[in-house]
């Protein structure tokens, strides 16, 4: 059980194994000693879980937002009812929406749970992003491909989706972000994730090098994502190196 | 199925008006949070807000000003409400520091991108008509970027309620997360129950302020903005360039 006790007395042993350094049993704000002991059995781990339950989510995530996307733009009617769903639960807080998830009957407190969760984050930013994208397609562009003798389909695939490439690569890049920062609550549910150490850390009586390692490696592991997606970014969209594509607005 | 129905009964048996604060009700905890809450926007309003319009205003610093709200959000809240445990020790200075620490970023790209964002031409319309800086801020810019410094008030609002909740896994006792985090107390339904509540808030807070912004945005650029009424998306553009 992950909850937290009223009263917190500072017990001078921390993260489960006795003690063997002296900035551990003083609590200092940062122990490299525990650090270095302890990366292997309990940070590096989280952090594999971590990356593996962002990178799920956000690939099916991605899935469902483009294939609606894909047919709100061909039907606009479907543009409104799937905002307003997406938009409702990117608006419920995670851990209320956590915590409803885990009474429904199949998931319960499993990463499966916690990944329903995640996914539903992902929808709104992913969804909104991929459709702006596809309409602020220039028709000149695409009727000069259609001019071309291109169908309907190879004009999407080959010049509608890469035109949108960056508002797409945008929405994925808030959209990992997010779930990188969410998932550390999921280990409330599950078990997993950088949350665990955090978690552990408040219930050890606030352990304070175990929650700047992990917390810190939570925002490391958000930057450096988010630093690669722009790298992807630059690769996918070549004819945009060099030209600002400022605000939309 | 079961376990909904007992939540809405925890819901219904603990709904009543707060009249004892020794024995706290839903509702009791409901109105903390949302105090808890309000204050943080509050004041993450006074530091985001200005700051926000007066680059703008200016143009300058656009750089910063878009990408801080990109740093905020690759912050995870526990994480923040970790390390703040870490250096300030737990209870609700933590809380309150970490939803400013979400939300002013926030709150100020918004109203930077909004007022950086109104047709040069107006603005050079409304300086030739002898109005100053502060006139012209107040009076042209400002009506002309409600929807987007309202989308961020939404999206900040919504971030703050969240982290709210999360606070009470970060160690500090009050609001609803207080119930959720205690689940050996108030068993699985009870937990429900006051998520339900939660989320519940969280979605009136974010409706109510859509109806506030309706009322707040002169009509001629409700007309003319219709798209921008779904909140965060204003943010979204912006991060092409980045």
């Amino acid at each position: 059980m992950i909850g937290i006790a009223a009263s917190l007395p500072v017990i001078p042993t921390f993260g489960g194994a006795p003690s063997s350094y002296a900035c551990e049993r003083a609590n200092r704000l940062f122990c490299s000693g525990w650090i270095s002991q302890n990366w292997s059995t309990v940070l590096w781990p989280a952090l594999r879980q971590h990356v593996l339950l962002s990178l799920v989510a956000v690939a099916i995530g991605f899935a469902i937002s483009f294939v609606l996307a894909l047919l709100a733009y061909r039907w606009h009617r479907l543009e409104r009812p799937v905002i307003l769903v997406s938009g409702i639960l990117y608006t419920l807080p995670s851990l209320a929406l956590f915590e409803i998830l885990v009474t429904v009957k199949p998931l319960g407190l499993s990463a499966r749970t916690a990944e329903v969760a995640l996914v539903s984050y992902t929808l709104l930013i992913l969804f909104r992003n991929i459709v702006t994208g596809l309409r602020a397609v220039p028709d000149d562009v695409k009727e000069a491909a259609r001019g071309m003798g291109m169908t309907e389909r190879q004009c999407l695939w080959r010049v509608e989706i890469p035109l949108a490439l960056p508002s797409i690569i945008a929405g994925l890049r808030i959209a990992t972000v997010t779930v990188i920062a969410l998932a550390t609550v999921a280990a409330y549910i599950c078990d997993e994730g950088l949350g665990v150490p955090i978690f552990a850390a408040i219930q050890d009586g606030v352990f304070k090098t175990e929650l700047i390692a992990a917390g810190g490696l939570a925002v490391v592991l958000a930057i450096v994502a988010d630093g690669l997606l722009v790298l992807v970014q630059r690769a996918l969209t070549p004819w945009a190196r060099g030209r600002r594509l400022g605000a939309a607005r | 199925m079961h376990t909904l129905i007992q939540a809405l009964q925890f819901i219904g048996h603990n709904g009543a008006l707060p009249s004892d604060p020794a024995a706290p009700t839903l509702v009791h905890l409901t109105l903390q949070m949302l105090a808890i809450s309000a204050a943080g926007i509050a004041i993450s309003l006074v530091v985001g807000l200005p700051l926000g319009l007066w680059l703008g205003h200016l143009h300058r610093f656009s750089f910063l000003a878009i990408n801080v709200s990109n740093i905020g959000r690759a912050l995870p809240s526990l994480a923040v409400l970790a390390i703040g445990d870490a250096i300030l020790g737990l209870g609700l200075t933590v809380t309150e520091v970490a939803l400013v620490i979400l939300a002013a970023p926030i709150a100020m790209t918004n109203a930077y991108v909004g007022i950086a964002g109104v047709d040069p031409e107006i603005v050079d319309a409304a300086r030739g008509m002898g109005m100053g800086g502060w006139r012209i801020l107040w009076q042209v810019e400002l009506p002309l970027a409600i929807p987007l410094v309202f989308a961020g008030l939404r999206t900040a609002a919504v971030y703050v309620i969240a982290t709210a909740t999360i606070a009470s896994l970060a160690g500090y006792n009050g609001g609803l997360g207080y119930i959720i985090s205690d689940e050996q107390s108030y068993h699985q339904s009870g937990v429900l129950g006051a998520s339900i509540c939660v989320a519940a808030l969280a979605l009136l807070v974010e409706g109510l302020l859509a109806l506030l912004q309706r009322a707040l945005t002169p009509r001629g650029v409700r007309l003319e903005r219709d798209v921008d009424d779904e909140g965060i998306e204003a943010i979204l553009p912006v991060t092409i360039g980045g």
